[in-house]
């Protein structure tokens, strides 16, 4: 039921982790709808030098997170808040319908990530 | 690849022995039971021979044994054919929340046509209190459901008790043994039973056939009119190479019940204590003890079924999930939500259901695998033992997820 992308980013997913010190945290989802993604930004000179997730849920939620830390990596934050859900889901060549909804968060975490971003610099 | 296949529960796979009668009764004596002649005479032969084979099963005589096309028609033959023959009578039924959706929806559609059905709560072990069950009846109540196991964690229902009670009280007393049959020795006469249903394809039987057994006596009114196959109850002709195939997998497993039952059991203790010793912050989902000789369940914190099952299936092993993700929909399992189960531990299930076929390398394999796999998960996930959600997060006001 999903496609070959979908699986090789859940089977390999790229940027797992945290960063340390990161300028940027967001997070959506909650554990009672089964997927939780939280996202971490390195941002420089207004460009994503780098990005790690943790994500608790389907295959659909790891594979989106994985995706959306490829589609930014190098981005500016215009660009990375250019970036849907429904663009992410699409890099992947598709989720099945029942997913679309329900675990494809990754760019809203992205999103929300940025917008942390945004709020503490200069303090 | 090493394939290892530990979803029972969900279908077996056919006998060699079964698959034999089930392709001689679709080829060399194809004939309709209904016919007169010598092709007709062999089909309603084997017809009977499968009836009473079935019913050897489960103590029952022959002609209490009407065949379906599986688990989810005999619920729904049972529970509406008694309700509707039954109306002057009352219009109570009573069962509980973690029966099977074909049981749950059959009375949810009888809700709407008039009656009222009361789904008795379980404790933190799936288990139903045969209390619960007797302040549960009215003057109006007409028919107690119950399940014999629950086909995700395995336990098993005070059905003897339950029986008893129903009996004393003059009320009927259905149970979906859908899980049961041929994996636990059942006898409709030492356990009070009126009505019980079962599906072939769960103890190595075909897909598209079951039975439902009814109490000689039992008021029933059919759900579907036609010809007068299964006197009368269930039109249609009848699915003679899926009897035959069901007779001979009932045959089977009454005769090899207590080993495969010894086999199984040993297996599931194997796996349960093997998961208990390797792997920290689980839980084992289900009675300890009353439970299914091949269920065994649990929660693995901090990570979510479908992505365990999907890492599972990489490496050859088929299982399944209570999360929400392989129900299709946004809740996960009623049935571990009704144990009072938290979502986040209920999205985290695993249930591994044994079969004869099984061996102790199968379980030794899945011991070497699992722990590596929920490592790896929990390496990924946002959650711990103390993790503790981002008060900005905006799905925690979303009432959409």
């Amino acid at each position: 039921m999903y496609s070959e992308k979908v699986m090789d980013h859940f089977a390999n997913p790229r940027n797992v982790g945290e960063i340390e010190n990161a300028n940027g945290v967001g997070e959506v989802g909650n554990a009672k709808c089964g997927d939780i993604m939280r996202i971490y930004l390195d941002v420089h000179d207004n460009i994503i030098r780098d990005i790690k997730f943790k994500t608790f849920g389907c295959g659909a939620a790891i594979a989106t997170s994985s995706m959306v830390t490829e589609l930014v990596m190098g981005k500016t934050l215009e660009e990375a808040l250019k970036i849907s859900n429904d663009a992410v889901a699409e890099a992947l060549d598709g989720l099945p319908p029942a997913k679309m909804h329900c675990s494809n968060l990754a760019a809203d975490a992205l999103h929300e990530a940025i917008k942390d971003y945004i709020q503490h610099k200069g303090k | 690849m090493r394939r290892v296949y530990f979803d029972h529960s969900a279908t077996t796979p056919v006998d060699n022995e079964v698959a034999k009668v089930v392709y001689e009764y679709m080829t060399e004596k194809f004939g309709n039971p209904g016919s007169i002649h010598y092709f007709g005479r062999e089909a309603n032969k084997a017809v009977n021979e499968g009836r009473q084979q079935v019913a050897d099963l489960i103590g029952a005589n022959a002609n209490e044994i009407f065949f379906t096309s599986g688990g989810t028609e005999s619920d729904n033959l049972a529970l509406k054919g008694v309700a509707f023959a039954n109306r002057k009578k009352g219009n109570h039924i009573i069962t509980t929340a973690i029966e099977h959706h074909a049981v749950l929806h059959a009375c949810e559609n009888l809700e709407k046509q008039g009656f009222t059905v009361t789904y008795l709560p379980v404790d933190e072990n799936a288990m139903v209190s045969v209390e619960d069950v007797k302040n549960a009846i009215t003057d109006k109540t007409i028919l107690i459901s119950v399940m014999f196991a629950n086909n995700e964690v395995g336990t098993i229902q005070p059905i003897k008790e339950i029986g008893k009670l129903a009996k004393e009280k003059g009320i009927y007393f259905h149970t979906d043994a859908v899980q049961a049959v041929a994996n636990y020795p059942i006898d409709v006469n030492e356990y009070n039973i009126d009505l019980l249903s079962s599906s072939g394809h769960k103890f190595y039987g075909p897909k598209g056939i079951g039975f439902l057994y009814i109490r000689k006596g039992v008021k029933i009114e059919s759900l579907q009119q036609g010809g007068s196959q299964e006197r009368k109850l269930r039109a249609g002709t009848e699915n003679v190479p899926g009897i035959v195939g069901l007779g001979k997998a009932a045959q089977m497993a009454k005769l090899e019940m207590s080993q495969r039952i010894a086999h199984v059991q040993g297996l599931r203790d194997r796996l349960i204590k093997g998961i208990q010793a390797t792997i920290t912050d689980i839980k084992l989902n289900g009675h300890p003890e009353v439970r299914l000789p091949g269920n065994v369940n649990f929660s693995f914190l901090y990570i979510e079924g479908e992505s365990l099952l999907l890492n599972l299936d990489m490496k050859g092993i088929a299982g399944s999930s209570g999360s929400a993700c392989t129900s299709g929909s946004l809740d996960p399992s009623h049935v571990l939500l009704a144990m009072g189960m938290t979502h986040e531990t209920a999205h985290g299930s695993l249930r591994l259901s044994l079969g004869k076929g099984n061996t102790e390398a199968d379980v030794d394999y899945c011991l070497e695998v699992l722990p590596k796999i929920v490592s790896t998960l929990r390496s990924m996930s946002p959650l711990s033992a103390n993790s503790k959600l981002a008060p900005s997060n905006p799905c925690n006001e979303c009432h959409q997820h």
